[in-house]
């Protein structure tokens, strides 16, 4: 699913990753950990062809429209509702019965409430199950999450648990807390 | 529709939606366009030739697109959405052409205001007026538009923006002044086309590397 | 820098130095001097030469840039930025050289009838740019880029902008001043030969010194990074 031999990436004179080695099978569930700045990030938008290694070499044999993208921010317009936000994903997806899938997955994050008010006006933590609504919307292959739980109450953080209990996708799940994922994840990789 | 059409035309109604609900921009460009005419006529001294005036019509336009243009990219933006149209399995050109098509609608609204008060401040239009702005305003919507992701890439967009784009359309200036002036429009306005042509299909292709790595 | 690159720099450096001082030797004691513009037309030998030589600089920055996309290598990144770096000095000359002609000629240090002018005048600003962009965009693949669209813009502009110019010209501006440039006598275009190799020849001499120089640069940036 996912391959890197000697991964660096550097941002002009700054090394943020340097010579990484990873393989993610297919279904695996793989927690990457480590501290502020050890390119965590960057691991995941380099997976998701967002930037370019500086070197080595990186696999991902997943296609573009099959990868579930959450990342720092929250990849939404402002100024759109909830549901037109997903309606523009759904579209560019091409996903058949866009509306019904996102209504339900609306539902599903406890946001159908909400669905006609503008993104902009949503809290932090709205505003991530709003983002996570996206990232699951096209019932994506491969999960690449950046600190999915950031921003999300209890209530929040439960859904979501449930949500990635239940999907079989592969997934590269960065985290400060592997904790909260440890009996879903298959492996764990620490950047330095 | 195809899957391409369709694509586009969800990303210019998405711009679109996103222009009146918000209603940043377009109202800006025509208080601006109308504030520059104003300007201009008491720029020039009484008297001035109709060709003067036509060529400080062509300046309101240039500038009224880069105000517009300044803020292409703005709602992508925020929250990095940029990214998420990135991430989608569509064609990156259909990002272009779907900003173009927003930034064209804008800037031939702009006009819709700014053409008629020409005509009632300085001179009436003539029809090869006319059809020289249109035919500018895809050139200028298609470069600008690229140029702005440029930009948007940047440290110093606001800056770089107009100094890219300028150099860029002095020809859309040459081949407009001479359409609206010269006795014989049509080669002006054939330059006009051959200019939409051209840069149209090279910011069509290129797109793709403006927005990836 | 290796030593093959030093020779061959070693060697460009004296062949330029050879054609160019030929190439002036015979434009001035050769070549007839011009019927109608008299001894001013020498600058010709030097003003045209110089202009031909930013064009190709633009065009190899052009197709490096075009390679970059292609291949992702990116070395062509350096390579198109160099290239266009040489481009803009020698549209600086050619600005220069170009005035003083107009001066000579016209008595004017700038008119916008004289189209070669009014042309570099747009590239010059369109390439300063180029460098804004550069300094303005963090470097990395996103910088490789864009500089590279952008630098193939430059070569659509070109002729986009001299079409341009040309029909501004005869409509706009009525007068029109040619130079002589097609139809020269065979000592003249000789001599104008031997100039346009020197030039070029100049031309590829600072494009390996400077491009040497920044590959060094570079290298000393990443020493100092693995040191730190």
């Amino acid at each position: 699913m996912i391959r890197a031999q000697s991964l660096s990436k550097r941002f002009g004179d700054k090394r943020v990753l340097d010579g990484l080695d990873l393989a993610v099978p297919r279904g695996g569930f793989v927690l990457v950990t480590g501290p502020n700045g050890s390119g965590k990030t960057t691991l995941l938008r380099l997976c998701a062809g967002l930037a370019a290694p500086t070197d080595g070499e990186l696999e991902v044999d997943t296609p573009r429209g099959a990868i579930g993208f959450l990342g720092h921010e929250p990849l939404l317009y402002r100024e759109l509702t909830a549901l037109e936000n997903l309606d523009l994903y759904g579209r560019l997806y091409r996903l058949p019965e866009r509306r019904e899938r996102s209504g339900a997955m609306l539902e599903r994050f406890g946001l159908w409430r909400a669905r006609n008010e503008r993104a902009g006006t949503f809290s932090r933590g709205m505003m991530q199950r709003l983002a996570l609504c996206r990232t699951f919307l096209h019932e994506p292959d491969l999960l690449l999450l950046d600190e999915p739980f950031d921003g999300l109450d209890a209530e929040g953080a439960e859904l979501l648990h449930a949500e990635l209990v239940e999907r079989t996708a592969t997934a590269l799940v960065a985290t400060h807390d592997p904790e909260a994922l440890a009996r879903r994840a298959t492996a764990r990789i620490a950047l330095a | 529709m195809s899957g391409y059409a369709a694509d586009v035309a969800a990303l210019a109604r998405k711009d679109l939606l996103l222009e009146l609900r918000s209603r940043d921009t377009l109202p800006a460009m025509l208080l601006f366009v109308v504030s520059a005419l104003t300007v201009f006529r008491f720029a020039l001294p009484a008297g001035s030739s109709a060709r003067a005036e036509t060529g400080l019509l062509w300046i309101a336009i240039v500038f009224t697109a880069l105000l517009g243009l300044g803020r292409a990219f703005a709602a992508e933006r925020e929250e990095g959405a940029l990214d998420g149209l990135v991430l989608a399995p569509c064609d990156r050109s259909a990002i272009w052409l779907g900003k173009t098509i927003g930034v064209t609608a804008f800037l031939v609204l702009a006009e819709l205001v700014a053409l008629p008060a020409f005509a009632l401040f300085f001179h009436p239009l003539s029809w090869e007026l006319v059809v020289a702005v249109a035919l500018a305003d895809v050139g200028i919507a298609a470069i600008g538009t690229l140029l702005a992701a440029l930009a948007a890439a940047s440290r110093a967009r606001e800056l770089l923006l107009p100094l890219m784009f300028l150099p860029l359309v002095v020809p859309v200036v040459i081949g407009g002044v001479g359409a609206s002036v010269a006795v014989n429009p049509a080669s002006f306005l054939g330059f006009l086309g051959l200019y939409d042509a051209v840069f149209v299909i090279l910011c069509w292709a290129s797109f793709e590397y403006v927005v990836t790595e | 820098m290796s030593t093959w690159s030093r020779n061959r720099n070693a060697a460009l450096a004296i062949a330029a130095t050879g054609l160019l001082v030929g190439g002036l030797a015979l434009a001035f004691f050769w070549a007839p001097e011009d019927a109608n513009q008299g001894f001013s037309q020498k600058i010709f030998y030097i003003h045209v030469p110089i202009a031909l030589t930013a064009y190709a600089c633009f065009a190899a920055g052009a197709w490096k840039a075009l390679r970059l996309l292609w291949t992702r290598e990116r070395r062509y990144d350096l390579e198109s930025y160099t290239a266009i770096h040489m481009g803009v000095i020698f549209g600086l000359l050619t600005l220069v050289t170009g005035s003083i002609w107009a001066k000579v000629s016209w008595g004017q240090w700038w008119t916008w009838g004289e189209r070669q002018l009014v042309l570099f005048l747009i590239l010059f600003l369109f390439y300063s740019s180029y460098f804004m962009l550069r300094y303005s965009t963090d470097p990395g693949p996103r910088r490789e880029r864009n500089s590279a669209v952008y630098a193939l813009f430059g070569v659509v502009l070109i002729p986009v902008s001299f079409l341009a110019v040309r029909i501004a010209g005869t409509i706009l501006h009525p007068t029109i001043f040619t130079h002589n440039g097609a139809n020269l006598p065979g000592t003249m275009l000789v001599s104008f030969c031997v100039s346009l190799a020197g030039m070029l020849t100049l031309a590829a001499t600072l494009y390996h010194v400077e491009l040497a120089g920044k590959r060094i640069d570079a290298s000393l940036r990443e020493l100092r990074e693995l040191l730190a």
